[in-house]
C-alpha cells in the first residue's frame, strides 16, 4: 500500500481547540502502566513455566510432602478478589464525586492486601518443606515471594493513593492516579489465581 | 483554561528565546545530573556503549594473541574462561543493545517531529541503570572473579558447587540490573512511538528505523522476563542453597538452557532489527529514491520479531530433547530466513533501481548486506539438525555469531555514525579517512571470522584457551588474529575521524546527504526544543516532496507536508500527543522538568545489588527502601499539575 492509496481526507488537518496535559484517556503514563503489568504478567508466566517444567521432569511425588493445606490459602484467595471488587467499589465512587466512598474503598483494600499478607506468612510457617528441601520448596518459596513483593508494591502504591485521597486530590473528572493504581491492584489478583492455582490445586488432580 | 487553540506560525517567527528558555538544561553540575533531553540522553549512550565496545574489543585482542599460535601462554585457562565471558556479556549485552538505544533516543523524536520521548525522565533512568549496571559488572575483575562461565551461563557449571567465588553472582545480578535498564527503554520506545509521533504521521507513513526499534522493544517486553526469571533462581540456589538446576534435588540443568535461550533467542533479533532499519533509512538515501517495498519491509521487521520467539530450542539441538522438537524448531528457524531475505531483496532492489552514492554511510550499509548474507547464510544451515550436531561449540559457530553481530551489528552502528554524527555534532567526517575506515573493518572483518568457519569444519571446540602444534589449525588461527588487528586498526580511524571532525570537519548544514525524513529539518545540531514549529506530515519522506523520484514512485499524495509552518507551543515544556494508528492530533502534552530522582533511584538501585553480591544484607534492604522512596517522590504531584485540569476530548466536529 502506497500513501497515495491513503484516504487522503484524513482529518490530520490541526484542531482548533486541544486539551493541555496528561489527563486524557489513554494518555502516555496509561500506556507506560500497561506494558508494565505486560512485562511483569510475562516474568510470572516464566516463573509458573519453569514450576510446570520441573514438574513434568520430576522423578517421585511431586511435592514430596503431599498435596499443600488449603486452610489458609482458600480464605486468602477469597480476600484477595473480594480486595479487588472493593477497591472498584470506591473508585467508581469518586467517579461521582464522592470522597468518603473513595477513601472508605482504599482504606478497606489496604486493610484486606496487610491481612493477606498475615495469612501468608502463616501459611509459609506452616509448610512442612523449607525453600532448600527440594525443586518444589525453593519455587514455592520463590514465586509465592515475588508475588508478595507485588501486593507490597501494590500497597505502597495504594498509600500514595490514599494520602492524596484524604487530602482531597481527587476529583470526579481528574483521579487517573485512582485508576491506574487500581489497575495494578486488580492484576496482583489475578496473578496470585494463577499463583494458586499451580501450586494449591494442580497437584491435587495428579 | 484547558481546552485552547495551538497558533499556527511560520518557523521564522517563533519565539526561539522563550522556546531556549523552556527547554534547555542549565549547564551546571546540577544540570548534567537532572537532565532529561533525549540528545543528551542519546548521546551519553552512544559514548557509554562504544567505551564498552573498545574494553570488549581489548579482550578479544587478548585473546586473539594467546590464540595467535599453538601453546602460546599469555592467559592461563582461568584467565581465558574471564576474558570470553567478559567479551561477549561486554559485546552482547551492554554494547550491542545499548548503541542501539542511544541512537534512538537521540533520533526517535527528531524523525518523528516531537520534541522529546514520552517519557523523558524514564530515559533518564534507563541511561543511569545501563551505566551503573556496567560499572557493577566491572567491578569483579578488579577483585579477580570476573564471570567465567561463557555469557549464556550454563548450569551446572555455573552452580557453587562447581564454580565458588562471587563470580557467576556478578554474572547472574549484573544481568538483572542491566535488565531493569532495558526494559524501562523499551516501554519508553513503545510509549513514544503510541503517542509522539507528529499529526499525519500514521503508522505507513513512519520511517523503518523505528519500525526496527519498536519491534525490539515489543520483544525485550516479553522477552526479557525470562532472563531475570533464570538469573533469580542461579542467584537464590547458588547464595541460599535452594534447588532448580541441580538434578538431585528435582532441578534440570536444561531449565536454565529453555529459559536463557527462550530470552536469548529474541535477543538476538533485538540488537539487529534497529540496526537494519538504520540501513532502510541510509541505503534510499543514497540511492535518491525511497525504498522499495515499504509495507513489505515494515511487515518482514514484525514478523521476524514474531518468529523470533519460537526458534529458542536450536540453541538446544545437542541437548537429546525428543526429535519432534527439534524438528518443530528446525522448521520455524528455516522460516525466520524468509522476513529477513525480503529485506535484502527490498535494499538491493533499492540500490539497483536508483542512482547510488558511494559515500561512506553507504559503503558501510553495502558491507553490511554483504555480511548479513554470509551470515545468514552459516547461520541457516545449522537450522538442519544433523548438521547442527556436526558443529555445535565449535568455531564455526562462533563464525556465524561474529558475522552476524560484527556484520549487522557493528556495520550498520558505523554506517549509521558516519551518517547521523554530522546531525549531532554539526561538522561531516572525513570522506577519504571514512573510505580508508570502511575498507580496514571490511577487509580485518573477512579475515578474522571466514577462517574460522574452516577451524569450526577441522573440529576446533570454542572456549578452549589453547591448542597443539601439528593438527592444523595454526595457519588458520595467525590469519584470524591478523584480521583481527587489521579490524581494530578499522576501530582506530574512525575514533581518529571523530575528534578529527570535531576539530576541523567541513559544517554539515541542516541536510548534508538531501535526505528525506524529518530529522534532517532540523539544525546540526539540534536546538533542545528540537523543532520551533511542530511539523505536520502527508508522507514518508516529507523533505522530499516535489522531487521527481518521490513523486513517481507514488510516495506523495496530492496534500503537502507542513514542516515549517505549525504550533509553536510556548507555555511550558509542551509537545502534541496523537493516536496510535492513524496520527491524529489528540493533545498537547505537558513534558516534565529535569529530575534528579532517576538517577537517584539508580544509585539505590546499585547499592542494593552492591549490597546482593557482597551479602551485605542491610546496604541491599536499604537500597531497596531507597528505591521506594525515589518512586514516591518521583510520582509526587507538583504544581504543575494545577494546570493539567481534566479534560475529555471534543467529540469529532465539536473541536
Amino acid at each position: 500500500m502506497t500513501a497515495r492509496a491513503m484516504p487522503t481526507a484524513l482529518p490530520t488537518a490541526m484542531p482548533t481547540a486541544l486539551p493541555i496535559g496528561n489527563g486524557v484517556p489513554r494518555s502516555p503514563g496509561w500506556w507506560a502502566l500497561i506494558w508494565t503489568i505486560a512485562t511483569e504478567a510475562c516474568l510470572f508466566a516464566y516463573l509458573l513455566f519453569s514450576y510446570y517444567y520441573l514438574a513434568s521432569q520430576a522423578r517421585g511425588p511431586w511435592p514430596s510432602t503431599g498435596p499443600l493445606s488449603l486452610t489458609l490459602a482458600i480464605p486468602q484467595t477469597c480476600l484477595l478478589v473480594a480486595s479487588s471488587v472493593v477497591y472498584w467499589w470506591g473508585e467508581k465512587g469518586i467517579e461521582r464525586g464522592d470522597q468518603g466512598r473513595l477513601r472508605l474503598g482504599l482504606l478497606v483494600t489496604f486493610i484486606m492486601g496487610v491481612v493477606f499478607l498475615i495469612l501468608e506468612g502463616l501459611d509459609w510457617n506452616n509448610q512442612p518443606f523449607t525453600a532448600k528441601t527440594d525443586a518444589f520448596g525453593s519455587l514455592y518459596y520463590t514465586i509465592t515471594g515475588f508475588h508478595g513483593a507485588h501486593v507490597i508494591v501494590g500497597l505502597l502504591l495504594n498509600l500514595i493513593v490514599q494520602i492524596w485521597a484524604w487530602r482531597g486530590t481527587f476529583t470526579r473528572e481528574r483521579h487517573l492516579a485512582v485508576t491506574n493504581a487500581g489497575m495494578y491492584w486488580h492484576f496482583v489478583d489475578v496473578v496470585w489465581l494463577f499463583v494458586f492455582t499451580t501450586f494449591y490445586l494442580t497437584p491435587r488432580w495428579g | 483554561m484547558a481546552v485552547t487553540a495551538p497558533v499556527t506560525v511560520p518557523a521564522a517567527e517563533a519565539p526561539i528565546e522563550e522556546l531556549h528558555r523552556l527547554w534547555e538544561t542549565p549547564h551546571t553540575l546540577y544540570g548534567a545530573l537532572a537532565t532529561v533531553d533525549h540528545k543528551k540522553i542519546g548521546k551519553r549512550y552512544l559514548v557509554t556503549a562504544f567505551v564498552f565496545l573498545l574494553v570488549g574489543g581489548l579482550e578479544a585482542a587478548v585473546m586473539r594473541v594467546q590464540l595467535a599460535a599453538p601453546g602460546m601462554r599469555v592467559l592461563g585457562p582461568e584467565a581465558y574462561n574471564q576474558y570470553f565471558s567478559m567479551h561477549g556479556l561486554t559485546m552482547i549485552i551492554w554494547y550491542a543493545s545499548p548503541i542501539l538505544s542511544g541512537f534512538s533516543n537521540y533520533l526517535w523524536p527528531l524523525m518523528i517531529g516531537a520534541r522529546d520521548m514520552a517519557y523523558p525522565r524514564v530515559n533518564a533512568l534507563s541511561y543511569w541503570t545501563f551505566l551503573l549496571s556496567g560499572i557493577f559488572l566491572y567491578t569483579s575483575p578488579f577483585l579477580g572473579q570476573a564471570p567465567n562461565d561463557g555469557w549464556f551461563g550454563y548450569a551446572p557449571y555455573s552452580l557453587q558447587l562447581y564454580d565458588p567465588g562471587l563470580n557467576m553472582d556478578f554474572y547472574a545480578l549484573g544481568l538483572i540490573f542491566i535488565t531493569i535498564s532495558t526494559t524501562v527503554g523499551a516501554i519508553n520506545f513503545i510509549g513514544t512511538i503510541m503517542k509522539m509521533r507528529c499529526p499525519g504521521m500514521s503508522l505507513n507513513r513512519l520511517p523503518l528505523f523505528l519500525y526496527g526499534t519498536m519491534t525490539a522493544s515489543f520483544s525485550i517486553v516479553f522477552a526479557l522476563p525470562a532472563l531475570t526469571a533464570a538469573c533469580v533462581f542461579l542467584y537464590f540456589e547458588r547464595r541460599f542453597g535452594m534447588h532448580f538446576y541441580d538434578v538431585a534435588h528435582q532441578g534440570n540443568p536444561l531449565l536454565w538452557q529453555h529459559l536463557f535461550w527462550i530470552f536469548g533467542h529474541p535477543w538476538v533479533y533485538i540488537i539487529v532489527l534497529p540496526a537494519m532499519g538504520m540501513i532502510s533509512e541510509i541505503i534510499p538515501t543514497f540511492s535518491r529514491r525511497p525504498i522499495v517495498g515499504y509495507p513489505m519491509v515494515a511487515l518482514s521487521t514484525v514478523a521476524t520479531g514474531i518468529i523470533g520467539f519460537g526458534v529458542w530450542v536450536h540453541h538446544m539441538f545437542a541437548t537429546g530433547i525428543p526429535p519432534i522438537a527439534a524438528s518443530y524448531f528446525s522448521g520455524a528457524s528455516f522460516l525466520i530466513t524468509l522476513p529477513s531475505a525480503v529485506a535484502v531483496v527490498a535494499w538491493i532492489a533499492t540500490v539497483w533501481t536508483g542512482r547510488p552514492v558511494l559515500k561512506t554511510p553507504m559503503m558501510f550499509a553495502l558491507g553490511f548486506i554483504v555480511l548479513f548474507v554470509v551470515g545468514g547464510v552459516s547461520g541457516v544451515v545449522t537450522a538442519a539438525v544433523p548438521f547442527d550436531w556436526q558443529v555445535t561449540d565449535t568455531y564455526f559457530v562462533v563464525a556465524h555469531l561474529h558475522y552476524v553481530l560484527v556484520g549487522i551489528n557493528v556495520f550498520a552502528v558505523m554506517a549509521g555514525f558516519y551518517y547521523w554524527l554530522p546531525k549531532m555534532t554539526g561538522r561531516l567526517l572525513d570522506e577519504r579517512l571514512g573510505q580508508a575506515n570502511f575498507w580496514t573493518m571490511f577487509i580485518g572483518m573477512n579475515l578474522a571470522f571466514f577462517p574460522m568457519h574452516i577451524a569450526g569444519l577441522l573440529g576446533m571446540p570454542r572456549r578452549i584457551y589453547t591448542y597443539p602444534a601439528g593438527v592444523g589449525l595454526g595457519a588458520v588461527n595467525l590469519l584470524e588474529t591478523i584480521g583481527a588487528y587489521i579490524f581494530a586498526l578499522g576501530v582506530l580511524l574512525f575514533v581518529i575521524n571523530f575528534f578529527w571532525s570535531l576539530r576541523a570537519g567541513e559544517p554539515a548544514g541542516s541536510n548534508p546527504w538531501d535526505a528525506g525524513t524529518l530529522e534532517w529539518a532540523s539544525t546540526s545540531p539540534p536546538p533542545p526544543f528540537n523543532f520551533a514549529v511542530l511539523p505536520t506530515v502527508r508522507s514518508r519522506n516529507p523533505l522530499w516532496e516535489g522531487h521527481p523520484g518521490a513523486t513517481a514512485e507514488g510516495e506523495v499524495g496530492p496534500e503537502r507536508s507542513s514542516v515549517f509552518r505549525g504550533p509553536v507551543l510556548d507555555r511550558g515544556r509542551e509537545t502534541l500527543a496523537t493516536s496510535p494508528l492513524e496520527g491524529h492530533t489528540m493533545a498537547q502534552q505537558l513534558m516534565p522538568e529535569d529530575s534528579l530522582w532517576p538517577l537517584l533511584l539508580a544509585l539505590g538501585l546499585t547499592a542494593a545489588f552492591y549490597g546482593f553480591v557482597f551479602s551485605v544484607w542491610w546496604l541491599a534492604c536499604a537500597g531497596i527502601v531507597w528505591v521506594a522512596i525515589s518512586l514516591g517522590a518521583w510520582l509526587w504531584p507538583t504544581g504543575d499539575e494545577a494546570d493539567e485540569r481534566p479534560v475529555h476530548l471534543p467529540a469529532p466536529g465539536v473541536a
